[in-house]
């Protein structure tokens, strides 16, 4: 008897030893990371970063074009993705029981979910920037909100198919028709986990490069024209970082700065808020 | 298998009812009467169909696919079951409340006001009186009258299955199914629930579905013992705990069995 708990404890020791240093292991990349980009990105980081527009090399200047143009894009971006997103989540949740068009829908949209965003980059360059002549503000919006669509769909369906059928059968046995069951109870009860997911799906966009590079590229003075090139955090800082300019170089990390914290900032958002109705009915 | 007792007028009639999971028959021929203003409980092991004969009176079986049923469920003469009754008419006369408490996403007044507003344009003087009426007769509004405005989900369960008691006869209907309503409530809440449901069945009809023998002959008038979709023994509750005709439910209710 004696051996046998001996023997579970350490191997419960050698389990719990192993999964204690995997997780050390995987934080001490992330705390590297931060730590990097606090070391060069804090210098860099002034007033003149949120005043000023980009620079030519050898002079100074700020980011603020990028951060306009990033935040618009990401923004309309959002605003055109959520609600087709929720549309279709619920569709899939609501409606999914039967038939082979929600399968379908699911399938591509884990197909749409993992493609790599170079690909939608591309996609949007052919259909729009080619077709209109020019890149442009709403080519990048396009580009992003295509990555929004599918991250929005999966949460709403899971955020929905969480909610108990024992909810749905009560509105139901009330004699309520099926669309104020969804908007009134279903969608109401899964709100703080959609928005999670949107939420989500603005720290994914905010970030990429790639199908930026395809369709707003760049703009290197202020620019509100949607209809132009758009300057944008990520292409800046992939430009910037590449370039042998000391000055560029310090504006790249100090905007790797900005994006990480902001992206860091809605996500903690995301969980408190996911947080506060953690048994959401 | 007839009631034995005849001061009863019959509120819904079952005729040669039977019920399928896709291919599965969970009913077999069911024919029992339930009387007006009584309470009749279904009893049985698990499995045996009583939740699905009681689904069947407000068809919720129509929320999922592959689930049927054939025969009669007459309301007042009426077959509910007919593809013509409109189903929420139906269900504005047939109220439930479900095993586990079911408050929505929304304020304790909400929660009332929901089915009310499904049927009725009542105004604000109105509405709150239904709200204050539909708690007292549920035995809530003592506890929950100065945080009407709170969410409903912040009740404890006991509160929260009278909440979902009082939002069903807030829309007056005229029978009441109870599906297992206490089996997930601690013992204080269930003697406050089946203190409940003797009052409510001066308005109501009542039909409850319990795996709590000792609760079907504490609060019912009449008892249906269902085993494996069939109905065994139907008759007043006394007669059938005391005196059962048949051996099966002998052996069920002596504990012998289930």
């Amino acid at each position: 008897m004696f051996d046998l708990y001996l023997r579970r404890r350490i191997i419960n020791s050698i389990g719990l030893g192993v999964s204690v240093l995997a997780m050390l292991f995987g934080l001490f990349w992330l705390g590297w990371i931060l730590w990097t980009l606090l070391e060069h990105g804090l210098p860099g980081l002034g007033m003149h970063v949120f005043t000023q527009t980009t620079p030519p090399p050898g002079s100074s200047g700020g980011l603020i074009n990028a951060i306009f143009g990033s935040v618009m894009m990401v923004v309309i971006a959002t605003f055109i993705g959520t609600p087709i997103g929720i549309l279709a989540g619920t569709y899939l949740a609501e409606f999914g029981q039967r038939g082979w068009l929600a399968p379908v829908t699911r399938f591509i949209n884990d197909v749409l979910l993992s493609a790599p965003s170079i690909v939608i980059g591309l996609f949007v360059y052919e259909i729009y920037v080619v077709k209109v002549g020019h890149f442009s503000g709403w080519g990048g919006t396009l580009a992003l909100s295509i990555l929004v669509i599918p991250v929005v769909i999966r949460t709403t369906e899971n955020m929905l198919r969480l909610i108990p059928n024992s909810l749905r059968e009560a509105a139901a046995a009330l004699g309520t028709p099926q669309w104020k069951i969804i908007n009134f109870v279903t969608l109401r009860a899964a709100r703080a986990g959609i928005l999670t997911g949107v939420l989500l799906a603005v720290a994914r966009i905010s970030g990429e490069t790639a199908p930026l590079l395809f369709t707003a590229l760049n703009n290197q003075f202020w620019s509100t024209n949607m209809n132009q090139p758009m300057a944008n955090l990520p292409v800046v800082i992939f430009q910037f970082a590449m370039s042998p300019y000391a000055d560029w170089q310090s504006l790249a990390w100090a905007g790797a700065l900005l994006i990480t914290m902001s992206v860091l900032t809605l996500n903690i958002v995301a969980r408190i808020l996911f947080r506060q109705n953690p048994n959401s009915h | 298998m007839t009631v034995e007792t005849i001061t009863t007028t019959p509120k819904m009639i079952v005729r040669d009812l039977n019920f399928f999971y896709g291919k599965d028959r969970a009913l077999k021929d069911i024919n029992l009467t339930i009387p007006e203003k009584m309470v009749t409980a279904f009893i049985g092991p698990s499995g045996c169909g009583k939740s699905t004969l009681l689904r069947t009176f407000n068809r919720m079986y129509q929320l999922y696919p592959n689930q049927r049923a054939t025969g009669e469920v007459l309301l007042d003469g009426q077959n509910l079951l007919d593809k013509k009754q409109d189903l929420n008419t139906l269900r504005a006369k047939i109220g439930m409340v479900f095993q586990k408490p079911t408050p929505f996403p929304m304020s304790i007044y909400d929660n009332i006001t929901f089915g009310v507003k499904l049927y009725e344009n009542l105004n604000r003087n109105e509405m709150d009186e239904r709200v204050e009426w539909a708690l007292k007769k549920a035995a809530l509004w003592g506890e929950v009258k100065d945080k009407l405005k709170q969410s409903g989900t912040g009740l404890s369960g006991g509160q929260q299955q009278r909440l979902c008691i009082a939002r069903a006869i807030a829309v007056k209907p005229q029978v009441l199914l109870l599906d297992e309503p206490t089996s997930a409530l601690d013992p204080i809440s269930t003697a406050h629930i089946e203190k409940l449901i003797d009052e409510l069945k001066k308005d109501f009809t009542i039909v409850i579905v319990t795996h709590n023998m000792q609760q079907a002959a504490r609060i019912s008038d009449f008892t249906a013992y269902m085993y494996l979709g069939d109905l065994i023994e139907f008759g007043d509750t006394s007669t059938v705990f005391t005196n059962p005709k048949r051996k099966e439910t002998e052996d069920y209710i002596t504990g012998r069995f289930g």
